[in-house]
């Protein structure tokens, strides 16, 4: 079942880490968003495969704001 | 100068004139030397304070003020460029006799090369970024079997911040204190110092709350101190206002950690407890004018505390928020002083360091200053974001503070947690 991941903060995408294809593990950061001058990986929540990363480096994201799908 | 980010700020509107130096992102606004020249040429200015982070400890910006004919007012080019490199900081000072912690004689150039200078100083060891500052590639190291992933993390970040990713190794000095000294030069050859700053309630390496005098500090170890200081400053010929900072055991030996070339955040401490003017003077300074003071005018009266209010979750280790200020009240009172950086309705944006304000207060003693900040605190009010002032309360009542006996890790090992 496909899952969301999303922001848990406001800020800029400063590393796009994990892409579509790839096999991720619970806490694997997929992305880093750099905010207030501080990088800040989000998690994944659970094992899995990434299925889609709508966000590009140097994009601003929003708190809740998805930035990975989780096949 | 501002950037578009900042047109409707407080420094903006107080501001007689004021010069829109480009876009939000700081590359290219406040890090870009072309925009602030030209910002500085339009404006018809014969001097650039650098003030705090961005450029202010940038030596090619220093350089290009002194080539475009501006006076900067700080240190010279070189004597930031010396000091900005700490591998060579460290050296030069051990050379003039300050005391530095064990630890490599200068850049690692591998992790088989970390690995023998930390196994021979003994774990746990601090991996620092030659480029440092701020806390910024900058990792504990506990053990030999952690040392090859905190390498890669911290040179990596080194590199994306300083463009530098050498790094060095300096033991870890558990338990100790942060007590720094603030240094004036003049250009007549005069260094003299202003007493010390105790600084050790950070996250991250960055300090939270600040006060002078240093509570229970030995007065041979605050005499030594304030000896190395100025020593230090005089060997690099050091013009202008700088800081000195060390690492204080419990034992009250010291150990020379870095020089800050640049006024810092927390100079309002030193203004409040020895009732001089820091920024007054470094005009003064870049002018050519002698310093105005004589080593014996200089005492501290009374203490003096700073607490930094930043727009970030404590609860959240510290996770950056940024929002709108939905409304904002500033505490106001005998021997308090705030200096706020936004009004109800600015954007606190992602792009810059979250400080939203500092609030000072000063007392006859100790305890009345700290009594003061209390009051302060609570009195004030800012909605919109999530703030450090919860934590901040916690740490004025909790007894190891009030008792004086503070060491850079408590914050990490949740001395303050709710």
């Amino acid at each position: 079942m496909p899952e969301d991941i999303k922001a848990h903060i406001t800020g800029v995408v400063f590393q796009v880490v994990a892409h579509p294809g790839d096999a991720v593990s619970e806490g694997d950061p997929v992305i880093v968003l750099e905010s207030m001058k501080m990088e800040i990986p989000v998690e994944s929540p659970r094992s899995g495969v990434v299925k889609t990363i709508p966000v590009q480096e140097g994009q601003t994201v929003q708190e809740g704001e998805v930035v990975a799908v989780l096949e | 100068m501002y950037s578009e980010a900042d047109a409707h700020a407080p420094h903006v509107s107080d501001a007689d004139e004021a010069e829109a130096i480009g876009p939000a992102p700081a590359r290219q606004s406040y890090l870009s030397i072309a925009a602030i020249l030209e910002a500085a040429r339009r404006s018809g200015a014969d001097a650039v304070h650098p003030g705090y982070g961005f450029l202010s400890e940038n030596w090619r910006f220093a350089q290009a003020c002194r080539d475009a004919g501006l006076t900067f007012v700080g240190p010279s080019p070189e004597a930031i460029r010396l000091m900005g490199d700490k591998i060579e900081a460290r050296r030069l000072m051990a050379s003039v006799g300050l005391p530095v912690l064990p630890g490599s004689d200068g850049p690692v150039g591998d992790v088989a090369a970390a690995e023998r200078v930390a196994s021979a100083v003994g774990f746990p060891v601090l991996l620092k970024a030659a480029g440092g500052g701020g806390g910024i590639g900058m990792a504990r190291v506990n053990a030999a079997s952690e040392l090859a992933a905190a390498y890669a993390t911290a040179r990596r970040r080194a590199e994306a911040a300083f463009g530098d990713g050498a790094l060095y190794v300096e033991r870890y000095a558990e338990g100790a204190r942060h007590v720094e000294v603030q240094v004036m030069g003049d250009a007549q050859g005069t260094v003299l110092h202003l007493h010390e700053r105790e600084c050790s309630i950070q996250r991250r390496h960055q300090k939270l709350v600040e006060e002078s005098p240093a509570p229970v500090l030995p007065s041979e170890t605050k005499s030594g101190l304030t000896r190395a200081a100025v020593a230090g400053a005089r060997a690099i010929g050091y013009v202008n206002a700088g800081t000195m900072e060390f690492l204080v055991d419990s034992a009250g030996a010291f150990w020379f950690l870095e020089m800050n070339t640049r006024l810092q955040v927390e100079h309002p401490v030193t203004e409040e407890v020895t009732g001089l003017d820091l920024v007054a003077a470094q005009l003064r300074v870049a002018a050519g004018e002698p310093l105005p003071w004589r080593q014996d005018e200089i005492s501290q009266r009374g203490a003096a505390v700073e607490v930094r209010i930043y727009a970030e979750d404590p609860s959240k280790g510290f996770l950056p928020s940024p929002g709108t200020i939905a409304a904002l009240v500033l505490p106001e009172g005998d021997g308090v002083r705030v200096e706020c950086g936004v009004a109800q309705g600015s954007v606190v944006s992602v792009h810059y360091d979250p400080l939203l304000m500092k609030i000072v207060t000063r007392g006859t003693t100790r305890a009345e200053a700290i009594a003061r900040m209390e009051a302060a605190l609570a009195a004030c009010m800012v909605d919109g974001v999530k703030t450090t002032i919860p934590f901040l309360r916690r740490v004025m009542a909790h007894p190891d503070f009030r008792r004086g006996t503070v060491h850079t890790q408590m914050v990490e090992q949740g001395a303050f947690n709710a």
